[in-house]
């Protein structure tokens, strides 16, 4: 049966089913459905993710002041995000503003996530869809040199070696092994590099491994301690003595610089080893620009990173902040999370209850209550699903939607509204990827671009980086060492039933906390995460998520091999983004595939 | 922390939101809470961060894991595995339940060049991972005990004694703080 949707897919649900189910319950479980017609080009897709389910119930009751640590936990991934947004939310319900430097320093932990997000996101879990390692083995280490040398000034580039390089990566597969090559689809046809770039690449996968243990000291030493650093409702949990000699707790001169030459690092491998990897990588992909989705019409951004401390509109935002809708860049609406008209989560594809399922609820009256049944078409049991029903509930995210559209969130999206509202610091860049690769600005619209999308703001997060840090380092040297504001810590100070809203834009996307303190304690608590806007399932109207709308159209090579399909959902970071390279039961393959 | 090279490291993973699967974290919190150990031994919470902790991995000459696991045994069942049995244990059929976050995570410190001399891993079989919120089951709480005293026993065999403290450390002083640590984490509305 052929439909179109209000966001304008058209959807067939006629052809073979093929389902993609990795298995895991480290940050949830994504399980992929696509129809595929007789020419192996996907005509319906369904995406369904399981093991969100509200933080409402854990944080009832509990002191507000706590709340970050907890939301830190949801995921593995994006612990730091949570937090901050989670202590934004607070300070916003109470009232309390936070000293510049603790702004700087936030920024600074959020930045150095983005940087390290992305870097590993982009190497150690994207790569792999583009980049062939065993092709990498058949490599002329002295070619290799050559194409590394013809890209890129980074020193590491002599065949030598590569020719050592090509001898690990040679013992390590022998050795079976494999480890994180574990489970790939080597050799698959739509992997398009030459061995020398696939050798280059897996270069700079073992030294992006490397430097990214370098990266996180800048939590460390801002955030006290890493895995988990820590956070302040009303500021940094550091204080800064420069004059300090290292004591526990203070952060002094030493340790400033030392941060200081992290994020010098950061700038120069982003710019001399990501960038042009990506460019390279790129440039023989660039006649593959499936996986648009909602890109092309519908992309929304919070904002984030302000420029001075407790001023959280638009324009003191340094990542933009808005709204587009049906591709119309020539207007960017204004966000607000405050209203209840705009963002609003409904249920009626998700397995949850409300008591009118017509409608959405805007999260400040967020009701997260389990409702686990299977639609009439579905196949298998609940323990065991075969095929999933999407006429009916069929994924344990809710559909969020802002103003009714369903929206895909991320850096490509902050991309897309900071170039629509013509700010140089996105466009520009923008415009001379497209140059390089000679491709129109269409071709932004796209799995590719997506990725690309993510690069440049690793570039644009480490060169903010330095600002935020000279910025702090100047002012501390001015004389305010002031990094936290307690006139508030204290319950007794605080209102007694008040409502918050936090946001920032996490590495995958936009997120917010919604909080409602009564009494001195937390009494609702809803978060809505990038993942949920970027794989919702469908809404009351029929709309399809972003996810879903990703993999239309997208022709595979061989439906048996999905490679197309973890490419594209892969290049929007999902939450879920461990989960996809993974081990089904029988630890043999990649993922559960089952083409019926 | 800055220096990410230790002797020994004692490493719990796991999510504390998910009833059982927050196990690990809490058989080193409370091996934290009650013994001393000497200079150069790492008490690590390491919760769901995977590929995050290749450093510490990498760095450490050697190396205790506290996990739950699901290998279809009665709950409760503790199982300790060493060495090269290690990864292979957690790459078999649903073993380790990050499984897939941590044998990845000693393949990568192994491209790094060097993983942990010798590795330990307490597993203990979950009972209940579908309770988001919920905290440890009683049948695996009571696991702690046990699966503290088979650490103690192979840190001992490694030449490392832990000191047991006067006191245990009060309740929010340890390893996880703010409400996070076991008592508050239970200490519902």
């Amino acid at each position: 049966m052929s439909v179109t949707t209000p966001n304008g897919f058209n959807l067939d649900d006629s052809g073979r089913r093929v389902v993609v189910d990795p298995v895991t319950r480290i940050e949830g479980h994504l399980r992929i459905e696509v129809n595929v017609d007789n020419d192996n080009v996907i005509r319906n897709a369904v995406s369904t993710g399981t093991m969100w389910r509200g933080l409402e119930l854990i944080l009832r009751g509990r002191d507000p002041r706590d709340a970050w640590a907890f939301t830190q936990r949801i995921c593995g991934v994006c612990t730091g995000t949570h937090a901050l947004t989670s202590v934004r939310a607070v300070e916003d319900a109470l009232g309390i503003q936070i000293p510049e430097n603790a702004n700087s320093i936030r920024n600074i932990m959020q930045l150095t996530l983005q940087v390290h997000d992305h870097l590993v996101h982009f190497y150690h879990l994207h790569a792999l869809d583009w980049v062939d390692v065993v092709s990498a083995l058949k490599a002329d280490p002295k070619a290799t040199s050559e194409l590394a040398q013809s890209i890129s000034n980074w020193p590491l580039s002599s065949p030598g070696y590569f020719r050592d390089l090509q001898g690990r990566l040679k013992k390590f597969v022998e050795s079976g092994q494999l480890g994180p090559f574990k489970n790939a689809y080597w050799g698959h046809p739509a992997y398009k590099l030459p061995p020398e770039a696939n050798l280059m690449a897996v270069a700079h996968y073992l030294e992006a491994l490397d430097f990214q243990r370098e990266i996180v000291k800048i939590h460390t030493i801002y955030g006290g301690k890493n895995p988990h650093p820590n956070w302040l409702v009303g500021g940094a949990p550091c204080s800064i003595n420069l004059d300090g000699t290292g004591a526990v707790g203070a952060v002094n001169m030493e340790r400033m610089n030392l941060v200081s030459s992290i994020i010098d690092r950061c700038i120069e491998f982003t710019e001399q080893v990501y960038i042009p990897d990506l460019l390279a990588i790129a440039s023989f992909y660039k006649g593959w620009l499936h996986g648009g989705g909602l890109s092309s019409t519908n992309v929304m951004s919070y904002g984030d990173i302000p420029e001075h401390a407790n001023d959280y509109s638009a324009g003191n935002l340094l990542l933009p902040r808005g709204a587009i809708i049906n591709g119309n860049l020539a207007e960017v609406h204004e966000v607000d999370l405050r209203d209840a008209e705009q963002v609003q989560e409904y249920v009626t594809h998700s397995w949850y209850k409300y008591a009118d399922e017509s409608r959405g609820l805007h999260p400040w009256d967020g009701v997260t209550e389990p409702n686990f049944e299977l639609g009439p078409k579905a196949k298998g049991s609940k323990k065991h699903i075969e095929n999933l029903d999407e006429g009916a509930k069929y994924s344990w995210l809710k559909a969020p939607r802002w103003r009714g559209h369903a929206m895909e969130v991320g850096p490509l999206s902050r991309y897309i509204i900071g170039y629509a509202q013509g700010n140089p610091e996105f466009k520009e860049p923008v415009e001379a990827v497209l140059r390089h690769l000679d491709v129109p600005v269409t071709a932004l619209f796209s799995t590719l671009g997506r990725t690309a999308a993510r690069g440049l703001e690793c570039q644009w997060a480490a060169h903010k980086l330095k600002y935020f840090q000279q910025k702090l380092m100047a002012n501390v040297k001015a004389g305010d060492s002031s990094t936290a504001n307690t006139e508030k810590w204290e319950p007794s100070s605080w209102p007694r039933d008040v409502k918050g809203v936090g946001f920032t834009e996490a590495p995958r996307g936009a997120l917010a906390h919604w909080v409602h303190i009564k009494d001195t304690k937390i009494a609702n608590y809803q978060c809505v995460v990038p993942t949920t806007w970027n794989g919702s399932p469908r809404d009351p109207a029929g709309n399809i998520g972003a996810f879903e709308a990703s993999l239309m159209d997208t022709p595979m090579a061989d439906p048996h091999q999905p490679l197309e399909i973890l490419r594209t959902i892969h290049s929007f970071d999902p939450c879920l983004a461990c989960s996809t390279h993974v081990m089904s039961e029988d630890g043999a393959e990649m993922a559960e595939i089952r083409v019926r | 922390m800055i220096d990410e090279s230790s002797d020994v490291l004692i490493l719990g993973i796991g999510n504390l939101l998910w009833a059982d699967e927050g196990f690990g974290v809490r058989a080193v919190e409370e091996l934290h809470r009650r013994y001393r150990f000497p200079p150069g031994v790492v008490l690590m919470d390491g919760g769901t961060q995977g590929l995050y902790l290749v450093q510490y991995v990498h760095g450490a000459r050697r190396m205790l894991v506290f996990d739950a696991i699901d290998y279809g045994e009665p709950p409760g069942t503790l199982k300790l595995v060493r060495d090269d049995a290690v990864p292979r244990f957690m790459g078999v059929k649903k073993m380790s339940l990050h499984q897939t976050g941590f044998q990845e995570v000693i393949a990568a410190a192994q491209l790094l060049g060097r993983i942990p001399e010798q590795m330990a891993l307490v597993g203990v079989q979950a009972e209940e991972l579908d309770d988001w919120g919920g905290s440890l089951r009683p049948s695996i709480r009571a696991c702690i005990e046990p699966a503290i005293e088979r650490g103690l026993a192979v840190l001992a065999e490694w030449g490392i004694q832990a000191e047991l403290r006067d006191e245990p450390l009060p309740e929010g002083a340890g390893l996880l703080r703010h409400d996070l640590d076991i008592a508050g984490y239970e200490r519902r509305a």
